[in-house]
């Protein structure tokens, strides 16, 4: 039992990625895309909350948006794995619901 | 499993089309179910024939038109966020008096209904939007 | 009927303030052509979602749609279940008593009315998300 957040906003705009890691139960698995991806990358504000969060919820990027805006792999930050749209499918069949940040 | 995809946005300005027609491929790919993508809110765009977007780019209707055609996708254009939008098909046009249609392949109007009907048929709601 | 045990448990997530874009009405005509379909259904108000449910709103002036009133028609629907995020309410300077009143009438005691609109903390919305099949963003 478990949900799949997606989160597909810049953190830097807006609030869609605090209010969804706000939002986790134990166990549940945020996937970043669009410019949800520009979270992961390290070095930037919402590094330190990302490894936080980590250590009790899954967090992936998904790859196709990370190298559409030029971040590489190597700089995500640690913990976060990297998943392409059929690892987004399978997350999804893998969780209980999927909730959507928009 | 048998996915339900629903779409808020419309081409172009928003990924949100985009990453939903790579997510229902992928799906499809992987032997899963399509049970119906549902476009709503500004979503509705995409299921109009007359975009003619540059040929460096991708025509995303007619990706989604292609991909109904191959997989026996039900595409659906919610009629109420449509006619706010205008976007009909030759049975609406004629009903509200308009001279032509604009609906694209694959694409069919109808109400909201479908949505929820797609929430208890389907294993798992995907929305994409902004 | 619906059988009880082939429900599923429908939640709308709305994290828009209503009128600088469209969300909010077209989540709101959602709910009411999916009141048919007599599933479990919840709304959630989250973030600026907590703004749809202000009481006094009067959109005639901005030239729009006023749609405000169909939040308290919806008792009328077997929408009964507003769930309003506490610390969203806390960080806009709202209260519950900003909003409008929005009550049920209860069948099994006397057709009593009742409200609707329930304030819960964080934690609790997050076990809500937790318990739906269906969750619906906006």
């Amino acid at each position: 039992m478990s949900t799949l957040h997606t989160v597909n906003k810049s953190p830097y705009e807006r609030n869609a990625l605090k209010s969804c890691l706000d939002h986790l139960s134990a166990g549940d698995l945020v996937l970043l895309i669009e410019d949800g991806v520009l979270a992961a990358r390290k070095g930037g504000a919402f590094a330190q909350v990302l490894g936080d969060v980590g250590r009790s919820c899954k967090i992936y990027a998904l790859n196709p948006d990370l190298a559409a805006r030029g971040i590489a792999v190597g700089d995500l930050v640690e913990g976060i794995q990297t998943v392409d749209y059929g690892g987004f499918v399978d997350l999804a069949a893998d969780a209980t619901r999927v909730c959507a940040w928009l | 499993m048998r996915f339900a995809i629903q779409i808020n946005e419309g081409p172009y300005t928003h990924q949100a089309s985009d990453t939903a027609y790579r997510f229902a491929k992928a799906a499809l790919e992987k032997g899963h179910e399509i049970f119906r993508v549902f476009f709503y809110h500004d979503g509705v765009n995409n299921g109009t024939r007359y975009t003619v977007p540059p040929q460096d780019d991708r025509n995303l209707q007619k990706l989604w038109s292609e991909l109904a055609e191959s997989h026996k996708l039900d595409l659906v254009v919610c009629i109420a966020a449509a006619q706010r939008r205008g976007i009909l098909d030759a049975n609406e046009a004629k009903r509200q008096g308009k001279d032509g249609d604009n609906i694209a392949p694959g694409f069919r109007i109808s109400g909201l209904g479908q949505l929820i009907e797609a929430g208890i048929e389907s294993d798992r709601m995907v929305v994409f939007g902004d | 009927m619906t059988d009880e045990n082939t429900k599923k448990k429908f939640l709308y997530l709305n994290r828009k303030a209503p009128f600088g874009t469209i969300y909010a009405l077209e989540s709101l005509e959602v709910v009411l052509i999916g009141a048919a379909f007599e599933q479990d259904v919840s709304l959630a108000f989250i973030d600026d979602g907590v703004f749809q449910l202000m009481n006094n709103q009067d959109a005639t002036a901005a030239g729009m749609k006023n749609f405000s009133k169909i939040y308290r028609a919806l008792g009328d629907y077997e929408v009964r279940k507003l769930y309003v995020e506490k610390e969203s309410l806390d960080l806009r300077g709202l209260t519950v008593g900003d909003l409008m009143p929005v009550t049920y009438e209860d069948e099994d005691e006397n057709y009593e009315e009742k409200p609707s609109i329930r304030v819960v903390d964080r934690a609790e919305m997050a076990k809500l998300i937790a318990g739906h099949d269906v969750i619906l963003s906006f």
